[in-house]
């Protein structure tokens, strides 16, 4: 909220600078957002007195002036052709700042001498609304009086701060000058004033010319009218405009002006009505009938529908309660009567109808936090004050108020130790009254408790807490002091999953691979970027407002996303690329989604770069596998991916069951992500893989005997699987057996075709004798029998 | 006899000097004192020698075999060494030819950072709590003080899967859980992603980290609160790190406040980092509202809590001067590998 501080000063005294001001307010609770010097961008320019004006020597369309600035007289050559003599003007002197970063320097215009510049409006950044005629084509002709050599912004009242506050939603009230100067008194120490409302007798009776019907009360606890007759539309004065201009708020007529001008003083948004258009002499607020429509004051047509809130005439809608007004009844040039209503709406109502509609205003946003029942009274009175003040129309007499809720403050009571015992502090029963007292919260001290009347503006004040917050925000937050609770030398605990996603990040990066972290929701058009069929599609989570289709769907797997790193990274030129994510992917039980989705923690990796091949990511997994205890639970098995090369594809299993997928990525699929190098990649259920894992660590006695190492070398069909013969090796070695190791596969020369050899090295022990040879032998006989028998394995 | 032991001691003196390589030295050795050697026979032959000349000789020759050895071992470790030089010599390598690295990667920043603010949570006693990122618009908003309809759901612009179901806006439905499932004391941190509908720039990511505490015990004051969120600054960003409460509005919380620290860059005298003001807002808390405990089943008469939330990306980004939040999402290899 824009707060002018020439306008809150009618209501508070401020005796410090206002950056201080600034400190405080924030320091209570009223964040400044910034301090604003209007104008700031203009300097050196004062009041000048044209004395004459003659034709330039050497140019038809210039002038020469000789301006009289009060400490001299200079002259200064213009284009423009609205200048005469003895009018006062705006004048740039030499080194005068303007908007937009321009200086005014002294110079010559077509061979005659200029001492500085005459001003249009617009090169001030003035709006009629800053001053009449500024808008006009030429040189700001001033229409009052005014000191020659007066600074401009001095004599325009264009000087002064304004400060930007942010206004947290549970404090309505302060969204407005009255509020904040009650906010500034408290945290300066001084007090603060309404203003002061007299409205002069006036004529009629408003009850003759109007009839006021609330149908639905709960939607609309206050609805106040009063009549203005013979109103003359006009501009409202220029403090008046000013003021708004400052508040942000754009002037439009005297009588629209005043209702944003209470608006901005009392917190009350208002509304005026052009009374001869108010069919029926009736105004009913009422929920909008099927069909219904209305054009907005922005000239849009806007369908309602019957939980939307109007204020209707004998016919039809005249307003959306609390939102905007129509078109219909909109004040105009020709308006001679008006109503003016003040009332109060449902905020959660105003909120619901303002967002169907799309369509925020100042007053919906305001009502929307709910306010006053008593300042809808103050408010209108204000405004019919103004219209008096402003000599803009004749007041009618009385009110129509229809009141269907209480105006009466609210009774709380509290403990008031409960307040030190919640902040921490020792404050005594009479310096928290003293507190809230000064807040307008009228508290008395009984005993252990304390009793409070909190006023209708604060709806905000429900309990023990909010009266702990207004305490602990006046006192000062940053007078509590710092405590550490009992028990902050403990110790916290991580649990086993904790630690060991820890400690497989940290294996992985000693791997040589990177962290990634990529966006949980895609496109659904990924599936066919990996290979994987419409018909083959997996049901996933739908967002049902998501930033755009390519983020609609939570990701199900994560093999595009590390597929697009690494794509991104390769056609960056980056020469090797290996990377994994660990997060999770969600899996809907059903659809529609009536439950929360399996969210099944994965972690994938993705590497390309010289000398990547599918072992050297098989032996990363190996090493997670026995990081994770699970070696000898882990069997690898040739598997199917649309997303994977076929022949190059190999499926975990861990006891069994599928415990992820990995192999060289399709080129099919490394051509979609514009990946023209070979690609690794898995995908692993790590979920599973915790859940398996066997962290249990046992020590086991070292060797006492020795170990025997025989080779052993052999040619089998080329189809013919290592994890065969590794089965056939373990079980022709028997517990004698205690390490096999692969260290040679060849195919060529000396080797028929469609064969390969193996090498093996295999190591015998056992743990309580010395083996013999001839034990060894039997085991080794054993071995080569099988692989002959089963595999049809030649020696070599 | 005598003699003949000078004789040999002489000889055997000459013939080392002449040897220079170890192979020859013990075939010296071998050869002047070794079982058959020379020196050996002579004495072989003391028998031969009136008794009363024995002692004598016997005691030259000892000193003349222990003078020999003596010189043997010399030469053989002199020798040695010169060996050893040589090669040493010859091996000499250009040490400043670039070591062989072995591959190594790095954490993500946001990660490493986690684990930084796990360390100093876990270190005063908080234990790790998570929970669902798809999770029950109960649990995001209504246990939070925030019932359907109320204008902070606007605020957090909220991915909805359905009426019921959304994507978290904050780890705060964490909390709710965590005290569902316990009872009191309670003390965890919340970490996890997050989701709020922002259009994407160098500020905003839809999907960003967060991590949120909370405290719920007897007597837990707003003092204890600012205790614990001080020391923390302090481990993050230096022992020289100020905090500042200042009060705020959260549903959730009540009194709440929002908390500024000193800015790491300038500490303190203003920069560009901190738009001059000296401060940077890092962290939203407060004590936790009286119907929040009361959702979870906890006496607020009884019990009081504070919590507190925080950025991880946005802390992430001001420990490392990272000016653009997307480059945390971009994955870069030369942005990862920096950190």
């Amino acid at each position: 909220m824009l707060m002018p501080i020439n306008w809150v000063k009618d209501y508070v005294e401020i005796d410090m600078d206002i950056r201080e001001l600034a400190d405080k307010l924030t320091m209570t609770g009223s964040k400044v957002e910034e301090v604003i010097t209007l104008r700031e961008n203009i300097s050196n320019v004062v009041v000048g007195r044209i004395i004459s004006v003659e034709q330039h020597p050497n140019a038809d369309k210039l002038v020469v002036c000789n301006v009289d600035v009060g400490t001299e007289v200079i002259q200064i050559v213009t284009g423009a052709s609205n200048v005469a003599p003895g009018q006062l003007v705006p004048v740039a002197l030499h080194g005068a700042k303007l908007p937009g970063g321009v200086t005014i320097k002294k110079g010559k215009l077509r061979g005659v001498e200029s001492h500085g510049m005459m001003c249009s409006g617009e090169e001030l950044e003035l709006k009629d609304s800053d001053y009449p005629g500024a808008e006009v084509d030429g040189i700001l002709i001033l229409q009052e009086e005014y000191p020659l050599g007066m600074d401009i912004k001095e004599a325009l009242d264009l000087n002064g701060q304004v400060v930007d506050l942010e206004i947290t939603s549970n404090r309505p009230d302060c969204l407005s000058m009255v509020g904040m100067a009650r906010e500034i008194a408290v945290s300066t120490g001084k007090s603060w004033r309404m203003p002061k409302i007299d409205v002069m007798p006036s004529i009629g009776n408003v009850k003759d010319e109007l009839q006021v019907v609330v149908e639905n009360p709960d939607l609309c606890p206050r609805y106040i009218a009063r009549i203005v007759k013979d109103v003359k539309i006009g501009p409202s004065p220029q403090w008046m405009r000013r003021r708004l201009a400052a508040a942000g708020i754009r002037p439009i007529n005297n009588i629209v002006d005043i209702t944003n001008y209470v608006m901005l003083e009392l917190g009350q948004p208002m509304h005026a009505f052009d009374y001869d258009k108010i069919e029926g002499r009736k105004i009913v607020v009422r929920t909008a009938k099927p069909g219904e429509s209305i054009v907005t004051l922005d000239d849009k047509q806007r369908s309602l529908t019957p939980d939307m809130l109007v204020i209707a005439d004998a016919s039809k809608p005249i307003a959306v309660a609390g939102v905007m007004g129509g078109a219909n009844s909109e004040i105009s040039a020709d308006t001679k009567h008006i109503v003016f209503e003040s009332a109060l709406f449902n905020g959660t109502s105003v909120r619901l109808t303002s967002k169907a509609l799309g369509l925020r205003s100042e007053s919906s946003s305001r009502f929307e936090k709910g306010l006053d029942i008593n300042m809808t009274l103050t408010a209108i009175d204000r405004a019919v004050q103004l219209v008096q003040e402003l000599g803009a129309g004749t007041v009618v007499e009385g009110r129509i108020d229809v009141l269907n809720a209480s105006t009466d403050n609210r009774k709380l009571t509290a403990k008031w130790n409960r307040i030190n015992q919640l902040l921490g502090l020792n404050l005594t029963a009479d310096e928290i009254a003293d507190i809230l007292n000064d807040l307008g919260l009228e508290t008395s001290v009984d005993g252990e408790s304390i009793t409070t009347l909190v006023p209708t503006y604060r709806n905000d004040i429900e309990g023990e807490a909010d009266l702990a917050e207004e305490v602990a925000r006046i006192y000062g937050y940053d007078r509590i002091p710092m405590t550490l609770m009992e028990g902050s030398a403990a110790k916290g605990i991580r649990t086993e999953n904790q630690k060991l996603v820890d400690s497989i990040k940290l294996a992985l990066t000693g791997m040589g691979m990177y962290e990634v972290i990529t966006y949980s929701f895609t496109s659904p058009r990924v599936y066919e970027s990996i290979g994987i069929t419409v018909d083959m599609v997996p049901e996933t989570v739908r967002i049902a407002n998501p930033l755009g289709e390519d983020q609609s769907i939570m990701r199900t797997t994560l093999m595009p996303n590390i597929l697009e790193v690494l794509s991104r990274n390769y056609n960056r030129r980056i020469e090797s690329c290996s990377i994994f994510e660990i997060n999770p992917v969600f899996l809907p039980k059903a659809l529609p989604l009536t439950d929360l989705p399996d969210e099944v923690l994965t972690l994938a990796m993705g590497e390309y770069g010289d000398g990547v091949d599918f072992y050297t990511l098989k032996g990363k997994i190996e090493a997670l596998i026995s990081l994770l205890g699970l070696s000898k639970r882990t069997d690898y098995q040739k598997a199917v991916h649309p997303a994977l090369h076929p022949g190059r594809t190999a499926e975990v299993l861990v006891d069994g069951k599928s415990a992820g997928i990995f192999g060289e990525v399709h080129p099919r699929t490394a051509e979609n992500y514009e990946l023209n190098t070979r690609v690794i990649m898995a995908e692993l259920n790590l979920q599973a893989l915790l859940e398996n894992a066997d962290t249990v660590r046992k020590y086991k006695a070292l060797p006492k005997y020795p170990a025997v190492t025989r080779d052993l070398a052999f040619i089998v069909e080329k189809r013919i699987q290592a994890a065969q013969i590794l089965d056939l090796i373990c079980k022709g070695g028997g517990n004698i057996l205690e390490e096999v190791s692969l260290f040679d596969i060849y195919e060529g020369s000396q080797i028929p075709e469609g064969c390969k050899s193996m090498a093996y090295s295999l190591t015998y022990r056992a743990s309580d004798r010395t083996l013999t040879d001839d034990e060894v032998n039997r085991a080794h006989q054993r071995i080569i029998g099988l692989l002959e028998e089963e595999l049809n394995a030649r020696l070599r | 006899m005598r003699d003949k032991l000078e004789q040999i001691k002489r000889k055997a003196m000459e013939a080392m000097d002449s040897l220079n390589n170890l192979d020859q030295l013990e075939e010296f050795r071998v050869k002047t004192l070794g079982k058959k050697g020379e020196l050996t026979l002579v004495l072989r032959e003391m028998g031969k020698l009136p008794p009363e000349e024995r002692p004598v000789i016997g005691q030259l020759a000892n000193e003349i075999r222990s003078y020999l050895e003596n010189e043997l071992s010399k030469k053989t470790a002199e020798l040695k060494n010169a060996a050893l030089e040589k090669r040493l010599a010859e091996e000499a390598i250009d040490v400043t030819v670039p070591g062989k690295v072995p591959a190594l990667g790095k954490l993500h920043p946001v990660t490493k950072v986690l684990n930084e603010l796990k360390d100093i949570f876990l270190g005063m006693g908080f234990d790790v709590a998570e929970g669902p990122e798809v999770e029950w618009d109960s649990y995001n908003f209504e246990a939070l003080n925030i019932p359907k309809n109320h204008p902070a759901r606007d605020v957090q612009d909220t991915f909805y899967i359905n009426e019921n179901i959304l994507l978290r806006t904050h780890t705060s439905p964490v909390q709710i859980r965590t005290m569902l499932k316990k009872k009191p004391p309670i003390k965890v941190i919340c970490p996890g992603r997050v989701y709020r509908s922002d259009a994407i720039d160098a500020t905003h990511s839809p999907i960003f980290h967060q991590i949120e505490g909370l405290v719920v015990d007897k007597n837990i004051t707003m003092g204890d609160l600012k205790g614990v969120l001080d020391v923390f600054a302090k481990q993050v960003f230096g022992p020289e790190t100020k905090t500042k409460f200042r009060p705020h509005h959260f549903p959730f919380t009540e009194p709440s406040a929002e908390v500024d620290v000193t800015c790491a860059i300038c500490h303190g005298s203003g920069c560009r980092v901190c738009s001059y003001t000296g401060w940077i807002e890092i962290l939203g808390a407060g004590m936790v509202h009286p119907k929040v405990l009361a959702y979870c089943g906890i006496d607020p008469q009884e019990y009081s809590g504070f919590a507190f939330g925080m950025g991880l990306d946005r802390i992430t980004n001001l420990k490392y001067g990272i000016d653009d939040i997307r480059l945390l999402f971009e994955n870069d290899i030369r942005f990862l590998k920096q950190f």
